[in-house]
């Protein structure tokens, strides 16, 4: 590992084991804003991680503000990591200044019918945005609306938000999902950006890919650990052949999660790569269901229990699988692109990526 | 806890411009008629067709020159045989020789050996058997009975192999042998040796597989004379040799393309526009074939530059053969047909039905999934 990942690993991990505590995810779950994590995230520059120094940021690479990302899913932190660095990539990609604090995104759901109103100084904003992650956590909310058949990226302040909420459910993690009724409701900035609507879609897949991934990686870990100190019938469980093998399935969809992620991640640093996401997404929402089954049955009542932590793991990549496009999405999309090669050019341009 | 890494490899220009001859050099023999396109081109053998390889020099890229190779980087057979395996290429006759054997002559073989040997194989005109498995040893490596007794210049083997792909069309074998007594540590007084497959005192017959092909055989060593200078490595170092070396020939592409000429002629026979689901399982095998790749390329990556990713050469192995497996299982569904036991035609319905016969195969060759997966266990850390 380079020294760059060997100091990010360090500082998310320390930050983490201080603020993710049972008690913090319990008061989360329970609608309380986990401001001492965010806070220390915020100290270190980590929300900023994805944006260039141009814009704010740190100056760390894609790859490694990503990076960061898997780790923090690694500790399941129940904040908006993610959709703060859509958000700042999103008004970046439109030209638009990336404002401080948390932020959020619409996430283009199949309902979302937002139109943007009105011109240059008294802009507006109208329709509904449906389980916007942390909508009422966050400080702005970068949004994708339409006009004249042309698409915009809007921001929206908090107290904008705060009269336009209608209804907060819980995802399977237990993070709040919030439906926006807008009204005509202000907005403060926006700008034109052709594929809005599919940059947004396409690149939350390639987030919650890599959260995926981290979140698989200590699902394993914790199973393993679970597997060495759990004695049934006189020896660690880990020592039976059938525990054995299902650790080993574990392991390979861990494996290929990183590598469909990091691919992704590599060749999206400038604009996401829709195949490569497609893959991405695909393969570790496939490997969340399977994987989370394993981890479970290797830790029998116990995993079951709150007592236990795999719950706030397993819990999101169930959660995340869905969100941003299911397999099914991403697949047919993947089937289209290699029926539009067809059997003899499918190859030359699989090894053409 | 171990942290799987993949990372990327950019491949060599050279590996570019190999991978463009080798299509040039597939499609050439294709309109010659020299092969159509089979379903699992790696037991597949055209002894022709190998002759034609290693006058193009595809095989033992990655030997010195003077023993025939070509000097080529690990990146650069990369490419080679990935490009066979999805052109359909009857490479089988000369597979293992390219893969294992030839490498561990190179390594550990005798100058002889390598003088004798190497360039034949090369040529394309000499080929390989594994004598590995028994009546009474399979998984079970070590319980090996085969014996060699010292003799003068040379060892005397006696005992059975059976299983050993290839034998009868081979030139030669390698054998794993008993040198010494099994003692507290099984794994000691083992040793790989060349066997000449003309040798006096052995014994060849057919075991016939399931779909009633002549692949297998059953080699039958009686005082079999193997002279000293066709030993491998240190006498009694057999056992590293096999399960160490070999661990990192597990993740190459020939673990998950077996059956890509059947999803091919699945994509072709769906056209191209078939309904919902048809497009959604396409997807997902291009998803997993891709992640694969990214896999496997990245393992030979490692393996260039000196790494040993046994674990992660294991974990493509073990996904890789499940994948090639479910192939077969998911597109008959898909393409309404009735599957054909027939090895000689590229019809649909013969090529899915003998990618059903030989899926079985895919899960136990070279180590069961089953002792993969203990292994993969091991490495993870399971006490």
């Amino acid at each position: 590992m380079s020294d760059i990942r060997d100091d990010l690993e360090k500082t998310v991990d320390r930050i983490c084991e201080a603020h993710c505590l049972k008690e913090v995810f319990m008061s989360s779950e329970a609608g309380v804003w986990p401001q001492a994590l965010w806070q220390a995230l915020e100290e270190v520059g980590l929300p900023q991680a994805c944006l260039t120094e141009a814009q704010g940021g740190s100056g760390l690479s894609f790859e490694d503000a990503l990076f960061v990302l898997k780790r923090s899913a690694y500790h399941a932190a129940p904040v908006p990591l993610a959709e703060t660095f859509l958000a700042g990539r999103l008004l970046s990609a439109a030209g638009l200044k990336v404002p401080e604090g948390v932020l959020s995104v619409s996430v283009s759901h199949a309902q979302d019918n937002l139109v943007l109103l009105g011109s240059e100084n008294n802009a507006t904003l109208s329709g509904h945005a449906h389980r916007v992650p942390w909508g009422l956590s966050c400080d702005h909310l970068a949004v994708v609306a339409h006009r004249d058949g042309q698409q915009f990226v809007a921001l929206v302040t908090r107290d904008a938000l705060a009269h336009s909420a209608s209804e907060t459910v819980k995802n399977l993690a237990g993070e709040p999902r919030v439906q926006f009724d807008f009204d005509k409701t202000p907005i403060i900035a926006f700008a034109p950006l052709a594929d809005a609507q599919e940059r947004l879609l396409t690149e939350g897949a390639l987030m919650r890919s890599v959260q995926m991934a981290g979140a698989l990686q200590r699902s394993l870990a914790y199973s393993l650990q679970y597997a060495n100190d759990r004695v049934q019938f006189g020896r660690p469980i880990g020592k039976f052949q059938a525990v054995q093998h299902m650790l080993a399935i574990l392991a390979g969809h861990v494996a290929a999660t990183a590598a469909a992620a990091d691919a992704a991640i590599e060749v999206s640093a400038d604009a996401p790569e829709p195949f490569s996401i497609a893959v991405a997404k695909s393969r570790s929402g496939e490997a969340a269901g399977k994987g989370a089954e394993i981890a479970h049955q290797v830790h029998g009542a116990m995993g079951f229990t709150r007592e236990h932590n795999l719950h706030h793991l397993t819990r999101r990549l169930w959660a995340w699988r869905d969100e941003f496009g299911n397999e099914t999405h991403w697949q047919t999309r993947i089937g289209e692109m290699a029926l539009a090669q067809g059997p003899d050019k499918l190859w030359p341009f699989l090894t053409s990526l | 806890m171990h942290d799987f890494v993949f990372p990327a490899v950019t491949l060599p220009e050279s590996a570019k411009l190999l991978r463009h001859q080798v299509r040039e050099f597939l499609q050439k023999e294709r309109d010659a008629g020299t092969f159509t396109p089979r379903k699992n081109s790696w037991s597949d053998g055209d002894a022709e067709f190998s002759r034609k390889c290693g006058q193009a020099g595809y095989i033992g890229m990655i030997w010195p020159k003077k023993y025939g190779g070509q000097d080529r980087t690990s990146l650069d057979r990369y490419v080679m045989t990935e490009e066979m395996l999805a052109g359909g290429a009857p490479v089988g006759a000369h597979w293992v020789a390219d893969r294992q054997s030839g490498n561990q002559i190179l390594r550990h073989g005798s100058e002889r050996a390598r003088q004798l040997i190497l360039p034949q194989i090369a040529a394309g005109e000499c080929f390989f058997a594994i004598g590995m498995s028994e009546p009474d040893s399979g998984s079970d490596l070590a319980a090996v009975r085969t014996k060699a007794v010292k003799a003068e210049g040379g060892w005397k083997i006696s005992g059975t192999k059976v299983w050993t792909s290839s034998a009868h069309r081979a030139h030669y074998l390698i054998a794993l042998v008993r040198t010494a007594a099994k003692e507290d540590d099984r794994h000691a007084g083992m040793t790989q040796f060349i066997v000449d497959l003309k040798s006096p005192g052995l014994k060849l017959s057919p075991i016939l597989n399931i779909y009633g092909a002549h692949d297998w055989n059953e080699v039958v060593f009686d005082e079999c004379f193997v002279p000293d200078d066709m030993v491998i490595g240190e006498v009694g170092g057999g056992w590293n040799m096999v399960t160490g070396e070999l661990a990192f020939e597990r993740s190459g592409p020939d673990r998950f393309l077996s059956t890509y000429q059947l999803f091919l002629a699945s994509m072709a026979q769906l056209g191209d526009k078939p309904d919902a689901r048809a497009v959604n399982e396409i997807g997902r095998f291009v998803a997993h074939l891709t992640t694969l790749r990214r896999m496997s390329t990245s393992v030979a990556g490692m393996l260039t530059k000196g790494e040993k990713p046994i674990l992660e050469a294991a974990l493509v192995k073990d996904i890789g053969t499940a994948f090639e497996r479910e192939i077969p299982e998911i597109f008959r569904q898909l393409v309404p047909s009735e599957p054909l036991m027939d090895d000689e035609s590229s019809d649909f319905e013969a090529l899915l039905g003998m990618s059903v016969l030989k899926a079985p195969g895919f899960t136990i060759r070279g180590g069961t999934r089953e002792i993969l997966r203990g292994m993969i266990a091991k490495g993870l850390g399971l006490r």
